[in-house]
């Protein structure tokens, strides 16, 4: 066995660790791996140049991009930050498993970056998670500090989780040209199909441990705070509009 | 009969374009970057047509423009300029005429390319399939986007250049981001090819009992979830472990089933990146937006569910793949 070209991975890790531009260190990994497998210059050009025309597939899916611009232009994420601002009135556990939900079924859809982050947990959800979790619980500082991390958290798995169910995402046309590759064909909408069991259990993980987090939300207020303010104490008993 | 690569023309001519009115605005890396790019697209069957006869130079050629790709990324000048008020004002005054009307043309896409895979066994003239059945979901979803298109330009009044040109706007945007994927399945090639993957395996086989299948399942998931903690990317993670575990360990050696372990396997790398502060985007950036005092606080956040869908993921793998 010939050693040298595992060169080839330790330029990966050692190029992503330390942040180099991802793209050129992909393609000196694949060079430093070539040459040290003592594939001459003519050969490893060829076997570059064959390999990456192979895989074209994979940028199938900037075909959407004329659409998803278009819409983006027009008010595409305005419309759906209207959307998710209309969950105002909802408990902290409800507006953020509806929102997992929501975001999962988007991404699922190919919808990836109509929410994000930026978009939707900075200006959104982050703020209407505090003040749904004030409605039933005083919040420390700690406290509210937690909340938005777990709204950020839930934006990651939501996303993460709903989109290796779309077709034209990378990921399902990565395993695929991998397995095409080596001569083993797959279609694209089985690999789809069976990210569903993983994305489901997904949402209910993280939507027990949203429910967990709100009620131990309320315990350690009940036991932290003997004597809540008066009008927060109000707030909670007087019976919604 | 329409085949697949009717569709990669469609995609050559929009890199095209986008790289003419790059060109027209003169961000020259740019308009080289999309040029060189739309040649696989354009040529990519006679490329590959060549190799098979014995003629190398084309193969070669694009093998250098791969490698001026990777230059060109790494300049770094791709980024799409800033936004103005006045464009703000339109998408506020769209988004409030259009209303819900505005995800028709987005759902569109996804709907109408499984109405297409499941009627395209049904659709064509005589014995003349409509689709290539060899690729009918790529031809699907290529005939889908088209479609999305019209109907998008239709209830936006815009016209087809101005879709082109919020196609460019979103592919500048992200730059050389939107070429990672396809440079690592490249790389997942050259690594099979140069034999990578048979001295991982080599490696993985004298650590652990290959005999076993249960081993060599716990190998793959947990060497997913390393690398991709190392890397802050589970794409890149992926051809490392399928090529040196999970395809001569688990698919040849053991018969599992390539389908669920590609995709269940790639899963099992998020459950990384949920964890490692390498994937910044996700973890290190939202907690400075949301000015959180412990940089590490989304990933505390978000570490049980990692792991109990780490155990889940494992779990399905084990039941599922070796049916």
């Amino acid at each position: 066995m010939n050693a040298w070209p595992l060169l080839g991975v330790a330029v990966v890790v050692a190029g992503f660790a330390l942040r180099f531009n991802p793209v050129l260190v992909v393609i000196v990994a694949g060079v430093v791996s070539g040459v040290a497998s003592g594939m001459g210059i003519g050969d490893l050009l060829a076997l570059l140049g064959t390999s990456f025309t192979s895989n074209r597939v994979l940028l199938l899916f900037t075909l959407t991009l004329p659409v998803i611009g278009l819409l983006e232009r027009h008010g595409l994420r305005e419309r759906a930050r209207m959307w998710i601002a209309g969950f105002r009135k909802l408990s902290l556990t409800r507006l953020l498993v509806a929102y997992l939900a929501l975001r999962q079924v988007l991404s699922m859809f190919g919808l990836i970056d109509i929410a994000g982050h930026a978009q939707t947990v900075r200006p959104l959800i982050a703020p209407m998670s505090e003040s749904a979790a004030e409605r039933n619980a005083v919040l420390d500082e700690r406290a509210r500090l937690r909340v938005r991390a777990l709204a950020a958290a839930t934006e990651n798995v939501g996303r993460f989780f709903g989109e290796d169910v779309f077709l034209a995402f990378g990921a399902v046309l990565l395993i695929q040209r991998f397995f095409e590759n080596e001569g083993i064909h797959l279609e694209p909408f089985a690999i789809a199909l069976w990210a569903l069991p993983t994305a489901i259990a997904a949402f209910v993980i993280q939507a027990l441990l949203i429910v967990r987090f709100e009620r131990s939300l309320r315990r350690s207020d009940a036991t932290s705070v003997q004597d809540p303010l008066p009008s927060a104490a109000g707030d909670r008993e007087r019976p919604p509009a | 009969m329409i085949r697949v690569e009717h569709i990669y023309w469609l995609i050559g001519a929009f890199l095209l374009v986008a790289a003419v009115m790059d060109l027209r605005v003169r961000r020259w890396s740019a308009a080289a970057f999309w040029a060189v790019l739309s040649l696989p697209f354009l040529f990519g069957d006679a490329i590959l047509a060549a190799a098979h006869e014995g003629v190398r130079w084309p193969a070669q050629a694009m093998g250098i423009g791969l490698i001026a790709l990777g230059v060109l990324a790494a300049r770094g000048k791709l980024r799409a300029s800033d936004d103005s008020a006045e464009a703000s004002a339109e998408r506020h005054a769209g988004a409030a005429r259009l209303g819900n009307r505005l995800f028709v043309p987005a759902l569109a896409i996804p709907i109408v390319t499984v109405a297409l895979v499941l009627s395209a066994p049904h659709l064509g003239w005589r014995s003349m399939a409509l689709f290539d059945p060899a690729q009918a979901t790529l031809i699907s979803l290529g005939a889908a986007c088209f479609l999305a298109l019209l109907l998008a330009l239709r209830m936006t009044r815009a016209s087809f250049a101005q879709g082109l040109g919020e196609g460019r706007r979103l592919l500048d945007a992200l730059g050389w981001a939107a070429l990672l994927p396809m440079v690592l399945a490249t790389l997942g090639s050259v690594f099979a090819s140069t034999g990578v993957g048979d001295a991982i395996a080599a490696i993985v086989g004298a650590l652990i009992p290959a005999d076993d299948r249960l081993a060599c399942l716990l190998a793959f998931a947990l060497g997913m979830v390393v690398f991709t903690v190392i890397m802050g990317n589970a794409f890149a993670a992926f051809p490392v472990m399928m090529a040196g575990v999970g395809l001569p360990l688990l698919v040849l050696r053991h018969h599992a089933d390539p389908a669920v372990l590609g995709a269940i396997g790639m899963l099992t790398g998020y459950c990384g990146t949920l964890l490692t502060p390498m994937a910044a985007n996700f973890n290190i950036v939202p907690a400075v937006l949301l000015e959180l005092p412990d940089q590490y606080g989304v990933i505390r956040a978000q570490w049980p569910t990692a792991l109990i869908l780490l155990a889940v993921n494992v779990t399905l793998m084990w039941v599922l793949v070796f049916r």
